[in-house]
């Protein structure tokens, strides 16, 4: 008697690497129970391997976009696919990864720096929540990569601020998620904390994830984002940055919000040097225009 | 001595002291795994309006015979429709909404209770009887302590995450709404088991001193929640012990003893207690680094 | 009409009933007064917390022999301050502590309550005996309530600040801290002067439902606290005599009656009741 041939095994769901990363946002419109309409008529479209700016002044919407991209709010118009999915879908498959800002957690809560780190693989874990040898060395990897792992038995209050960042990054890439947002991740972080961040989402980046970063830090951007969304309440302006983040598109969008000091002639030169240099700032890192030189020359020199 | 000794052991020769111990620890141990997570976000006023605002339902289920965990229910359903009602629709602070709801749904209690005295005592309602419980009020206490407990202990890591980073957890495909009716629900059906036990005006107690007293001692949340179990089951079982020779207020003693072990680890608690941290101070201050 | 009439006078005939209504008068004036201020701290924990916690100073002063107002408000104000303690030297949340702090002092008031031997009913702290109360009681109460409510209108104006914005106040010069405890000793004062009238229970109700009421009434936090006490005294008054009327726990009438009033003013109120935007 030959053994019986084995059931065909049930088809499995996809892993989540099996996602390609992207973001797919239309008409999308915000409206709040108080009649506040927070976006209108919001459309724009990421892909893979992308590092994205999202940039606006306070108010203008971006806090609300991504609540739109986890599925907190729903649009009373448009609609938002994650990774060709629908938000609830791709969320169920670990499609997003989130870094918070710093003032949405509670830095007393009692959980240790690997403690959090190993929450970015629940998704993936089985039920009852115990970690598996993957997830254990998932973790350590994660850990290893943001240079954290000699902090992991530390309680996440005893952290400085750049060593949190990169504790929730660590979890964001132990999560692997092909989506990672990222909520002002330069708030109250050291220079070289900022450079280490930028590093990662580089290396990220060649790995095909998408990042969308909310950001004020405008000085930065050029340097390592390759394209950008200006927002205020709807799209002003969306595509590669040395496209759209010039000196016209943020004063048109900005104007009179953003810190704007222009230097030229006697101020800035000892001779008849006719250029001027253009100073925009949020409260941030500022971002320098030289003469009649924008932004694209600066991303250039990286 | 063996007298002393002799004396000692007799609470446990009852039959209904047996009971009382035994359903006090149940009640004291489940409440305890709530107040993990409830005094993390500080939700003690929250804690104090659920036991107040479901008096009015046991007080109904009392007079009318019904199961007093009915009772309970529709009364907690109508306090929380009432909160939602005024929040959405008027200016007034959330905290002002939650004290001017439990306060009227509790002052009807206490109006039924002083209408039909000889149907419900507002004695037992307000500081709890457990040393004369009901086998039936037992089998009901039993069966929630039971389901709760089964569900946290199922569900205590995703509840977790859900209250530290909400965001995170839909990220991660939890269904955060779902998890988080679910723990209000447990924490409703406890409310009315802890009734029973201590009364009314002491739950809060038991649904956040364990917790806050396990925080003190620990800096992973896994451990905190073995720990406050382990408190409020000990000091529930001991506190209901104790009040025999006291001839009552068990509810009283429970939370006294509850209380205490918090001033303990409050002053000697190694790493978060006042004393360590006076002698970090004092240590980091002598020698420069 | 004379029913209506009869209604209200035959209760009033009896000097017990005057001295009732006497004491839910002076209790409404000061507690409709410190809701105002409470409800905008959103001090409404405190209250609940403080009231709680003076059932172990009611017991140990008749143990000493002191009156029960100086215990009771020792005890009361100790919480406050406990609480502040405990919060500061640990990291335990302040809201977290309160509850630890105020339900451990009221279960330890109860074991005390059961052991010591007190002429006070039980049921007569927690939830007021306004029917019960003697001219002493009386004129106790007036003393604290009347204390209270003169220097709470003196420093209205002052207090209003520090509750609505107390970075502004220490920046214009205003001494903060003693504001602040000022405060909670004028609370701690509020409750003592009301548990005769509705214990310690639903003095709470008292302390948050008149400020609630008058502010969905009024802009302008002076006519707040009209609003708010007379709010306070309709239902303190109508309270105590259905109360007469139907035989039943008079601390939980006044707290109805001015659940009802909250309402009201809730559905009807006339830019912000409910029924009123709807139309």
């Amino acid at each position: 008697m030959n053994a019986p041939t084995p059931a065909p095994r049930p088809a499995a769901v996809p892993a989540a690497g099996a996602l390609t990363a992207a973001i797919d946002v239309r008409d999308l419109t915000v409206t709040y129970s108080n009649g506040f309409t927070a976006v209108h008529d919001t459309s724009f479209e990421l892909g893979p391997g992308t590092i994205c700016a999202l940039v606006g002044i306070n108010g203008s919407g971006k806090s609300t976009i991504f609540k739109s991209i986890m599925g907190f709010v729903r649009p009373a118009r448009g609609e938002v696919r994650l990774c060709g999915l629908p938000v609830d879908a791709a969320l169920s498959r670990n499609a997003v990864a989130y870094v918070p800002q710093s003032e949405d957690i509670d830095w007393n809560f009692p959980v240790l720096v690997e403690d959090v780190v190993m929450m970015g693989r629940y998704g993936h874990m089985n039920f009852l929540r115990i970690p598996s040898r993957a997830d254990r060395a998932k973790v350590d990897e994660a850990l290893a990569r943001v240079g954290m792992s000699d902090y992991r038995k530390r309680q996440i209050g005893e952290l400085s601020g750049g060593q949190r960042k990169r504790v929730f990054l660590a979890r964001s890439i132990a999560q692997e998620g092909r989506i990672i947002l990222l909520d002002e991740p330069f708030t109250g972080v050291d220079a070289t904390t900022e450079a280490a961040i930028i590093g990662l989402l580089r290396e990220l980046r060649a790995a095909g994830h998408l990042m969308l970063v909310s950001t004020h830090n405008l000085g930065s951007v050029p340097e390592f984002c390759d394209q950008v969304v200006l927002i205020n309440r709807t799209v002003l302006a969306a595509g590669p940055t040395s496209q759209v983040f010039t000196q016209a598109n943020l004063e048109r969008a900005f104007g009179g919000v953003l810190r704007n000091v222009s230097l030229g002639g006697a101020a800035l030169h000892e001779d008849d040097d006719p250029r001027r240099v253009t100073v925009l700032t949020d409260d941030e890192r500022p971002l320098v225009f030289y003469g009649e030189r924008d932004a694209h020359k600066e991303a250039d020199r990286n | 001595m063996s007298e002393l000794l002799g004396e000692l052991i007799v609470p446990f020769t009852y039959q209904y002291m047996f009971k009382a111990m035994w359903v006090s620890a149940l009640v004291g141990g489940v409440c305890a795994f709530l107040s993990a997570y409830l005094m993390l976000k500080g939700w003690s006023l929250m804690g104090d309006a659920l036991a107040h605002s479901i008096v009015p339902g046991v007080a109904a289920a009392y007079i009318m015979g019904a199961p007093f965990a009915i009772g309970a229910f529709f009364a907690g359903i109508l306090a929380s429709l009432a909160m939602y009602v005024v929040r959405q629709t008027s200016r007034l602070r959330e905290d002002a909404i939650i004290g001017l709801v439990f306060t009227s749904l509790f002052a009807l209690g206490l109006l039924m209770a002083s209408i039909w005295p000889t149907s419900v005592s507002i004695q037992t309602v307000v500081l709890g009887n457990i040393l004369a419980i009901s086998d039936e009020d037992v089998v009901q206490i039993a069966l929630i302590a039971a389901v709760s407990l089964a569900v946290l202990v199922l569900f205590w890591k995703d509840l977790m995450v859900t209250f530290f980073d909400e965001s995170h957890a839909r990220s991660i495909g939890l269904r955060t709404t779902l998890l988080k009716a679910v723990f209000f629900t447990l924490l409703s059906a406890c409310t009315v088991a802890a009734l029973q036990a201590v009364g009314a005006c002491l739950v809060i107690a038991m649904v956040v001193t364990p917790g806050a007293t396990a925080y003190l001692l620990t800096d992973r949340f896994g451990r905190l929640v073995a720990l406050s179990v382990a408190i409020g089951a000990v000091t529930s079982f001991v506190g209901a012990y104790v009040s025999y020779f006291l001839d009552g207020a068990t509810g009283g003693v429970i939370v006294s003893l509850q209380t205490l072990l918090f001033l303990a680890a409050f002053y000697l608690a190694p790493k978060h207690g006042v004393f360590a941290a006076r002698r970090r101070h004092l240590s980091a201050g002598a020698s420069p680094s | 009409m004379s029913a209506l009439l009869d209604w209200i006078t035959v209760p009033l005939s009896y000097p017990f009933m005057q001295r009732a209504l006497v004491v839910a008068l002076l209790v409404a004036a000061v507690c409709g007064v410190l809701s105002c201020y409470l409800v905008l701290r959103g001090w409404s924990l405190m209250g609940d917390a403080i009231s709680h916690a003076v059932l172990p100073g009611i017991v140990v002063s008749y143990v000493v022999g002191l009156p029960l107002a100086v215990g009771a408000f020792a005890a009361g104000l100790s919480c406050a301050l406990l609480t502040g303690y405990f919060k500061e030297n640990s990291r335990v949340k302040e809201d977290t502590v309160m509850g630890v702090v105020f339900s451990g002092m009221f279960g330890f008031g109860l074991v005390l309550f059961t052991k010591v031997e007190t002429d006070q009913h039980l049921n007569h702290v927690l939830f007021g005996d306004v029917l019960g109360v003697s001219l002493r009681d009386l004129v106790e109460t007036a003393l604290i309530a009347g204390g209270t409510l003169l220097i709470v209108l003196a420093k209205r104006r002052d207090l209003l600040l520090y509750c609505f914005d107390p970075n502004h106040a220490r920046s214009i010069g205003l001494p903060v801290r003693v504001l602040h405890y000022g405060l909670l000793v004028l609370l701690s004062l509020t409750i003592v002067a009301s548990l005769k009238a509705v214990g310690i229970i639903l003095v709470i109700a008292m302390l948050i439902a008149p400020g609630a009421t008058a502010h969905l009434l009024t802009d302008s936090f002076g006519r707040m606290l009209v609003i708010a006490v007379a709010v306070a005294a309709v239902a303190a008054l109508s309270g105590t005599l259905i109360s007469f009327h139907i035989d039943a726990a008079t601390g939980a009438c006044i707290v109805l009656v001015q659940a009802l009033l909250f309402a009201l003013a809730f559905l009807f109120a006339p830019k912000r009741g409910v029924l009123v935007r709807a139309n």
